[in-house]
């Protein structure tokens, strides 16, 4: 089954230099596994591939039911430098969030997930 | 009996942020302490050119207005303010704030915590091999040195707890870090030692939840945000502190927004870095061990924070002149409004070709299209009924900046139909003034505090 990210996750992002953080919540503590097991460095970075010019880190903070990237190169050089309009990666956040995730369909079904 | 509980309020996020928040967090129920953040990276070196201008400022002007507005509280109630409002300037700070009481017949006791401008020193520093390199880069502070506006470093609580235990009723500092002005109170209040590192963690997660104002009370929430109440009269955050570093996040009653587990989960992971290692002058806190959970209607409570010993560095903010930008934007509408702007942004890049003008970079975005999203938003730009051509160039040469903000009108005649939103007329040059982050010794770094 297609699970929008967007449904069952929250997200906030912000700057540091000219990387981007973007910060992934689960909605339901019962969904941060899955979360954590989809959203690899590797399928972050494809999700992101041609929109940023540097690498991705990932960290888990299960305690928050949470994942963190830092997504390099993001920002066309940060800050002031910045041209873009998100020169501070505000909405990096929502980006993230457009990933839609291939969920089995009793994996969906057992944890309730609302579908795409 | 009932547990000492610490109150902190949080007042303003940033300077810019709500004029009114300070007013209402000392009126719309008791806090101990309010706290205001008005220092961003760039804002120092705003400061610092309006300090060269006139000696007396150089002070986040917005905070005059704000204690005059918590005065009484302040003297008739006890509350104690702690800001960052003093910029690069806190004693001219202080000044104005002593003013203000004196015009409404109050007298005040200032704490004024000095030291972290490393601008005077800077040559000097770098002489004695202090290289100040870009923290990211690893370029040393020698390839801008001439061009250098301001160099702070970011100072911790000590100060402030000296301040406070000196009965400073309101403690003005320069660049303390956003945390500190949170954690430094509850520290005081406690008598928190060096080293209790968990303690300090706890009171710096407290102040990381709190420096972004209604951020942790709803404000910029992505969860359930149709549904989050009355932001219009949105209650700013308060940390109700423990002496055991556990905290619990509330706001007023009777405000809106609100203060839930995602409210503040998502304000935890704004601006994070590797979460085990959030560096702070006294302390680094290790964000994976924050516990989270619900307290009841608008109270979140956090706990179960791990600590560790600081770093033997201090973390420098510097800034530089680096070149001009411009922007320049135009509507166009449907039908085809995409590829009409996309035309007028060939046409507008050739005029600028064949001008031989050369920049550092010049960016087009498509407001509408791809500007926020990129090639993740698809196509669905295709069929907008308008979209918003919005071209960016940066050169380290004024003239040429100046030259490209004359081609956008012409477009309007010149160039493809449909077009509209030229109200504003040319593109305003803007000098960058771009941020530089260091580390240097902590040892460089004396703090002062006077009392006026």
């Amino acid at each position: 089954m297609k699970v929008r990210l967007l449904d069952i996750a929250h997200a906030r992002s912000g700057d540091k230099g000219d990387t981007a953080n973007v910060g992934v919540i689960a909605n339901r503590p019962e969904w941060f596994p899955l979360i954590a097991r989809e959203l690899t460095q590797e399928r972050v970075t494809q999700h992101f591939a041609g929109t940023i010019n540097g690498e991705v880190d990932r960290f888990e903070l299960p305690n928050l039911n949470a994942l963190n990237f830092l997504l390099h190169g993001a920002l066309g050089g940060g800050g002031t430098l910045s041209l873009k309009t998100d020169a501070q990666g505000k909405v990096y956040s929502t980006a993230l969030l457009r990933m839609v995730l291939d969920v089995p369909d009793a994996e969906a079904r057992a944890l309730g997930l609302p579908s795409a | 009996m009932t547990e000492r509980v610490v109150r902190v309020a949080s007042g303003q996020g940033f300077w810019g942020d709500s004029l009114d928040a300070p007013r209402q967090q000392v009126e719309n129920g008791p806090v101990d302490y309010l706290m205001l953040d008005y220092l961003a990276e760039v804002t120092m070196s705003i400061l610092q050119k309006q300090k060269e201008r006139d000696p007396a400022m150089g002070y986040a002007r917005d905070f005059v207005g704000a204690m005059d507005s918590v005065l009484d509280a302040v003297t008739e109630r006890g509350v104690r303010v702690v800001a960052n409002a003093g910029g690069v300037n806190p004693p001219a700070c202080a000044t104005a704030i002593q003013a203000v009481a004196k015009k409404r017949g109050k007298s005040l006791r200032i704490g004024v915590v000095t030291g972290d401008d490393l601008l005077p020193r800077l040559n000097e520093l770098v002489e004695q091999g202090h290289a100040l390199a870009h923290m990211e880069t690893g370029e040393p502070l020698e390839t801008v040195r001439d061009r250098v506006l301001s160099a702070n470093a970011y100072i911790g609580s000590k100060p402030i707890v000296e301040a406070l235990s000196r009965k400073a009723q309101v403690v003005i500092t320069g660049r303390s870090t956003d945390t500190a002005l949170t954690m430094a109170p509850i520290r005081f209040e406690y008598g928190w030692k060096d080293t209790d590192y968990d303690r300090l963690a706890a009171g710096i997660v407290a102040g990381h939840i709190l420096e972004c104002g209604a951020q942790s009370s709803g404000g910029n929430c992505q969860y359930d945000w149709r549904n989050i109440p009355d932001l219009a009269n949105v209650g700013y955050p308060i940390a109700d502190a423990y002496e055991d570093g556990s905290f619990v996040v509330t706001k007023h009653p009777n405000t809106g927004g609100r203060v839930s587990v995602q409210t503040v989960s998502e304000q935890l992971v704004y601006e994070m870095g590797d979460p085990h290692g959030y560096i702070t002058p006294d302390v680094i806190a290790d964000f994976s061990t924050i516990r989270i959970e619900d307290a009841g209607p608008d109270r979140v409570r956090v706990f179960g924070i791990k600590g560790y010993a600081p770093t033997d560095k201090l973390k420098v903010s510097i800034a530089y002149k680096s070149g001009y930008k411009a922007v320049g934007t135009l509507v166009y509408s449907w039908p085809d409004a995409l590829e009409k702007a996309q035309l007028a942004d060939r046409i507008l890049r050739e005029r600028l070709e064949r001008l031989g003008l050369r920049f550092d970079e010049i960016l087009t975005e498509f407001v509408g299209a791809s500007a926020t999203h990129g090639a993740l938003a698809g196509d669905a730009g295709r069929n907008a009924p308008e979209i918003q051509l919005r071209v960016g160039v940066r050169s380290d040469d004024r003239a040429t900046v100046e030259r490209f903000t004359r081609e956008i009108a012409p477009l309007v005649l010149n160039g493809p139909p449909g077009v509209t939103g030229f109200a504003g007329g040319r593109p305003k040059v803007e000098e960058i003034v771009a941020y530089w982050p260091a580390l240097i010794d902590k040892t460089v770094v004396q703090t002062h505090v006077e009392i006026v």
